[in-house]
């Protein structure tokens, strides 16, 4: 490899770097209240909101169908609104957001629901208001569960960033289609999947660590 | 009923003053000794019905119980007796269907979210599962309702110690629930029930997931938590070992209504109910089954009278004055006399050579139930 296609690559990881980090962060905060929601606001939740969990479910649902490449280009018109482009690594990051946030919430509420209903039912017992449930029952105890599903979610990103070379943000996926793919170079579409294997092995790694850590206590 | 007329007027001080964070941590450790107003609760007519996928189910019905001060009250029933909704309803995890609740004498029904939170610091409760949070240390777990009633650290900090010391746990507070065994953790729960400082503690099945030993020594505790602070107990349980080995007071619960109610020396003593019958089967000392397969039912020559005398709070039976009684070599096969709160109670078999009916009648004059139970050969 010539040493611009290194820094060409080098480049890519960043922006491969930057459009998940980004993505993956704005995922947990949205993500998060949007579990903790769908939990809470079910029959017989702390917050009981049956009509309001129906609506929000579907939406979370309608989004989870779409494919990621359609998403990609379904939302350009509100990508232009949030970022003013619709092209480069931050026109990518509204619908890698977009995607990841519904995929997270429901692997979140899936650890949320497993919380043993009888801590909650103890802290009610000593006299906890519905919001130090939240931050004192409900969180701390999916924790593990949580953390194991934004590994999950992470990984799927980077993924999903691979296309997000259509929209122009550019990222590993992107060089690996332009180099590896149209000019035939297997050396760069070898180095490609290397490092993606690489990077999804880390996180894979540090995801499974945390959790282990947490679930030793 | 005066009592309680005082303690209603007592009771909205206390709730505002258990609130107030104290102004040094000091004081703490006095207090600990001190002893609190214990708590009552009375039930009117309490009735749940749940709805379930085959129709209504009846869970409680019409219930009147009054749980006095400084009582250990065991409720006890078969599983699905109501026992549980029946606890629940104290802190009103769940409501009655109809009926009202009274703690301290006030109605707890139209309590608004400040009125139960506060409620609930007055009224602790301890779990089978012991339902710890496994994301917080020991120290975590108990100081959860401190913080969540807003106190300053330095005060937690002291409660939380003093609540320790009380179950014996002083060098666990940095330790996690997963690494303690099962009594460590209902004591664990105990100090999380009792450092907001209730009057009155609520025990749902607390002992039911521990080993013999175990249970016998988280009942100490809650035995000496009861005296030492003066709390209230109310417990339900389906083990009558457990309520013989601590409560005061005791109600059998069959199909959510009262079958039998009482102290514990006279429902044990005296079991009126078929249901509490069934339930003490398991602590009675049966027939022994070699006796049993050389019972004739009517006598012959050389043959003694077995006899099956039961106490129930008599006095404890006099041994002599009942071998003058029966004016006849009395030998004693079989016998579970046990002193709950004081009252002789349970049975023993004798066998009388050659008892008349008018010896059995002599008997009868120490005072237990006289049964007989059938004829032994003599020499056995």
């Amino acid at each position: 490899m010539s040493p611009q296609m290194i820094d060409r690559l080098w480049q890519a990881f960043l922006d491969t770097l930057v459009m998940v980090g980004v993505s993956a962060g704005i995922a947990v905060l949205a993500g998060i209240p949007l579990a903790l929601f769908l939990v809470t606001s079910e029959p017989g939740g702390i917050f009981p909101a049956p009509k309001a969990n129906r609506v929000v479910g579907t939406i979370v649902n309608g989004f989870r169908a779409v494919p990621f490449i359609v998403l990609l280009v379904a939302l350009i018109p509100f990508t232009r609104l949030v970022t003013g482009t619709t092209i480069g690594v931050w026109a990518a990051i509204v619908p890698l957001s977009v995607s990841a946030t519904p995929f997270f919430a429901r692997i979140a509420e899936v650890s949320l629901r497993e919380v043993d209903a009888g801590l909650i039912e103890a802290a009610q017992s000593i006299g906890c208001r519905r919001r130090h449930i939240l931050l004192h029952v409900l969180l701390p105890e999916a924790l593990p569960g949580i953390l194991g599903g934004f590994t999950i979610t992470v990984v799927s990103m980077i993924g999903a960033s691979a296309m997000a070379g259509a929209v122009g943000a550019g990222g590993l996926g992107d060089v690996a289609i332009r180099y590896g793919y149209q000019r035939f170079d297997t050396t760069v579409m070898a180095a490609v999947i290397a490092v993606l294997i690489a990077l999804v092995c880390l996180v894979q790694f540090t995801g499974d660590l945390a959790v282990r850590r947490l679930r030793a206590r | 009923m005066a009592g309680l007329a005082f303690d209603s007027l007592r009771a909205p001080a206390r709730w505002i003053a258990r609130d107030q964070p104290s102004v040094a941590a000091a004081p703490a450790v006095a207090e600990a000794t001190e002893t609190r107003t214990a708590g009552t609760v009375r039930f009117e007519a309490v009735s749940k019905t749940y709805l379930s996928a085959a129709g209504p189910v009846q869970a409680l019905d019409r219930v009147d119980l009054d749980v006095p001060a400084g009582a250990i009250f065991g409720i006890i029933g078969r599983s699905g007796a109501g026992k549980s909704s029946l606890l629940r309803t104290v802190n009103r995890l769940e409501d009655p269907t109809s009926g009202r609740v009274l703690v301290d004498g006030e109605p707890i029904e139209s309590l608004d979210t400040d009125g139960l939170v506060a409620l609930r610091r007055r009224v602790g409760m301890i779990f089978q599962h012991f339902n710890l949070l496994s994301a917080k240390t020991v120290r975590g777990n108990v100081a959860l309702p401190l913080k969540a009633a807003g106190l300053p650290k330095q005060e937690i900090a002291a409660r939380v110690d003093e609540a320790l010391r009380l179950v014996g746990l002083e060098g666990k507070a940095d330790t996690y629930p997963s690494r303690l065994s099962g009594g460590q953790k209902q004591r664990v729960g105990i100090a999380r029930a009792l450092v907001s400082r209730p009057e009155i503690l609520l025990c749902d099945e607390a002992t039911s997931a521990l080993d013999p030993e175990t249970t016998l020594t988280i009942l100490n505790l809650l035995r000496d938590i009861n005296r030492r602070l003066g709390i209230t107990i109310i417990l339900i349980t389906h083990e009558m070992s457990v309520i013989r080995e601590i409560c005061s007071d005791v109600v059998v619960l069959e199909t959510g209504r009262v079958v039998e109610t009482g102290p514990v020396w006279r429902v044990f003593g005296a079991p009126e109910h078929p249901t509490t019958r069934a339930l003490l089967e398991p602590l009675s000392r049966g027939l022994p089954a070699d006796l049993a397969s050389r019972l004739q039912p009517h006598p012959t020559p050389g043959t003694a009278t077995v006899l099956a005398i039961t106490f129930a709070g008599q006095a404890a039976p006099d041994l002599s004055a009942l071998a003058a009684a029966a004016g006849a070599p009395v030998r004693l096969l079989q016998a579970g006399i046990e002193r709950i709160q004081g009252h002789a109670v349970g049975r023993m078999l004798v066998a009388v050579d050659a008892a008349g009916p008018d010896a059995e009648d002599r008997l009868r004059g120490l005072g237990g139930t006289i049964e007989r139970i059938g004829y032994v050969a003599a020499d056995d």
